[in-house]
């Protein structure tokens, strides 16, 4: 059984929001790093680039599948997790510190599209 | 199966030796600096060496001459041997494709045949052979679909549309040639969503890209409209002929509303498969873009002759009257798996399909993946169906019996497929690991993928 993390926004395509400030911080959420199994490549923008809401940013590789990676806000990417790059394996055994990007967000409101925690559930199975 | 794992290196001794050649006349005329320094790392072998070497690795393959094949978009259908033989006759085997035009009137008598044979099964106007597998086509259809709206200074038709069940080749082929991807959704019921369809339409598309039946092995009921819609708006439809074995003899691309098509010869028309071999995916086209492929852009050669003559044999071997028969033995086959076993594997779409179907995994999974089942399928000698594809559900099953196999051997992999889910219930540490009776158990996949070792080190 996959963990949620009670504080976090999701989105449908699986990615988890922290809020901070105007500030988006990005990753993948424990269901979907369990659906798709041991990642083997993270495809992340670079800093700078500009990422659209509901428009694919990224990807993940695992032995079994490939996924998009769909950013659940708008805004200029201010940094992001190279490290993900030689430790692809981070996504799997910490999902919710393994944060792929920060976005600096140009339309907050985004978020109110969002799911708590208690509704993701409702999809995460 | 004698487990053999050497590398030719490992028996390598040196000064051994299993022939000789004459001394080298030219050497001394190759300028210094394109001569190799350094000594050429070879094994040194004997004869006997060398054939049981590879007479070993060749008893731990798996293939259709050795055991049942369902993978699911292969279309692993039996190679028949009058095909060999046919490829093999002298005046086709020794032809070189720089040799002077009037003495290949035979091979080119065969390719103008088989064009026909082609263009009568699928509907289209001309084929054009230079393709060498089904990708090669895709991009190959693709820039005919580009060039046709070129010719008409039609600039603006920069997106292709593609099904989210699609071939993974179809966007990319479309990526490649440069094109940008649309994607349409499909409908609860598997197929696609001609209302999600009708707002993607206008001005800059290019075509849609579809497979029919499609990836889950259904049958496009609304292609029609579909090709009316996109037709409507000036593109064109191209027809991923991946999936035609069960339309063979009885529907044509063509009359579907299809403009550019390509065929796997390598599945549809019985040739050998798989392993990386040579394969063929000659590109039909109708009358609008028939003239498109007259002139020959890419090379004056024809592709891979071997693989034309052995599909030319096989449509010869059928004929119209039972190459329609391949199709619905092909259909019935699947259908008859799929209604064996649907109350112990999860049928996500429970209808009639076509060639192929797909389940998503066991019905009571207790713990055990589709990982698991298409392992344990090896320990009793089966090669594992399509598993992870198509992506539309988490535990994808794609089995393909095609028209091959006989019911004792369907009733055969039934069994088994039942007793795995017995296995499930009563023992899944057992699905954990295995194979257990293979050479090889689970390779370390994560590590291979995360640390590749791409050369060999001597």
């Amino acid at each position: 059984m996959s963990t949620i993390k009670e504080g976090l926004l999701y989105s449908e395509s699986h990615e988890w929001v922290k809020v901070e400030g105007n500030v988006a911080v990005i990753g993948v959420s424990d269901f979907a790093q369990s659906e798709m199994g041991d990642i083997t490549y993270v495809e992340i923008p670079d800093e700078d680039e500009c990422v659209e809401a509901g428009e694919e940013f990224g990807a993940l590789e695992s032995v079994k599948t490939s996924s998009e990676l769909y950013s659940p806000v708008s805004g200029r990417v201010l940094e992001s997790n190279k490290e993900l790059e030689d430790k692809p394996e981070m996504i799997n055994e910490d999902p919710y510190n393994a944060w792929i990007i920060k976005v600096e967000m140009s339309d907050p409101k985004e978020l109110d599209a969002l799911m708590d925690a208690e509704a993701y559930s409702a999809i995460a199975k | 199966m004698k487990y053999y794992d050497k590398l030719i290196f490992e028996l390598s001794k040196p000064g051994r030796i299993g022939f000789s050649l004459p001394e080298c006349e030219t050497g001394a005329n190759i300028p210094a600096k394109l001569r190799r320094e350094s000594e050429l790392v070879l094994p040194e072998v004997s004869e006997p060496d060398v054939v049981r070497h590879y007479t070993n690795l060749s008893q731990m393959n798996f293939g259709v001459d050795t055991g049942f094949y369902p993978l699911g978009s292969c279309t692993m259908k039996y190679n028949p041997k009058i095909n060999e033989e046919i490829a093999s006759l002298d005046g086709f085997r020794a032809l070189h494709p720089l040799q002077p035009e009037q003495t290949t009137k035979g091979a080119r008598e065969v390719i103008a045949s088989l064009e026909k044979a082609l263009a009568a099964i699928t509907g289209m106007k001309r084929f054009t052979f230079l393709p060498c597998a089904g990708a090669h086509g895709e991009l190959t259809g693709l820039m005919l679909m580009r060039e046709y709206h070129m010719k008409r200074g039609d600039s603006a038709r920069r997106k292709v549309i593609v099904p989210d069940s699609a071939h993974g080749t179809n966007p990319a082929s479309a990526a490649v040639c440069g094109l940008d991807i649309v994607v349409v959704k499909s409908k609860e019921n598997g197929l696609v969503d001609v209302e999600a369809l009708k707002p993607l339409l206008g001005p800059e598309i290019a075509g849609i890209m579809m497979t029919n039946p499609n990836t889950l092995g259904l049958f496009e009921r609304e292609i029609a409209q579909i090709a009316e819609l996109v037709h409507g708006c000036g593109g064109l439809l191209y027809y991923d002929g991946a999936n035609m074995n069960p339309l063979l003899g009885t529907v044509r691309p063509g009359d579907m509303g299809f403009d550019i098509m390509h065929l796997n010869l390598h599945k549809t028309f019985s040739t050998p498969h798989g392993g990386g071999g040579p394969g063929s995916g000659p590109v039909g086209v109708n009358d609008k873009l028939a003239e498109l492929i007259d002139i020959p852009k890419v090379s004056g050669f024809h592709g891979n002759f071997g693989i034309m003559l052995r599909a030319y044999a096989y449509i010869l071997m059928l004929g119209k009257e039972n190459i329609a028969l391949a199709g619905k033995l092909a259909t019935l086959n699947a259908n008859y798996i799929k209604e064996s076993l649907k109350d112990c594997y999860k049928l996500p779409i429970d209808s009639i399909c076509k060639h192929e179907f797909v389940f998503d995994g066991l019905a009571e999974p207790n713990g055990v993946t589709t990982l698991d089942v298409a392992k344990r399928l090896l320990d009793y000698g089966y090669h594992a169906p399509t598993i992870y594809f198509p992506l539309l559900f988490h535990q994808t099953i794609m089995i393909e019996p095609t028209e091959t196999e006989s019911k004792e051997t369907i009733d055969g992999f039934i069994e088994v497929m039942r007793k795995i889910a017995q296995e499930a219930l009563q023992d899944p540490e057992l699905l954990h690991r295995a194979p257990v009776s293979t050479p090889i158990g689970r390779p370390d996949e994560t590590t291979a993928a995360r640390q590749p070792i791409v050369k060999c080190e001597c």
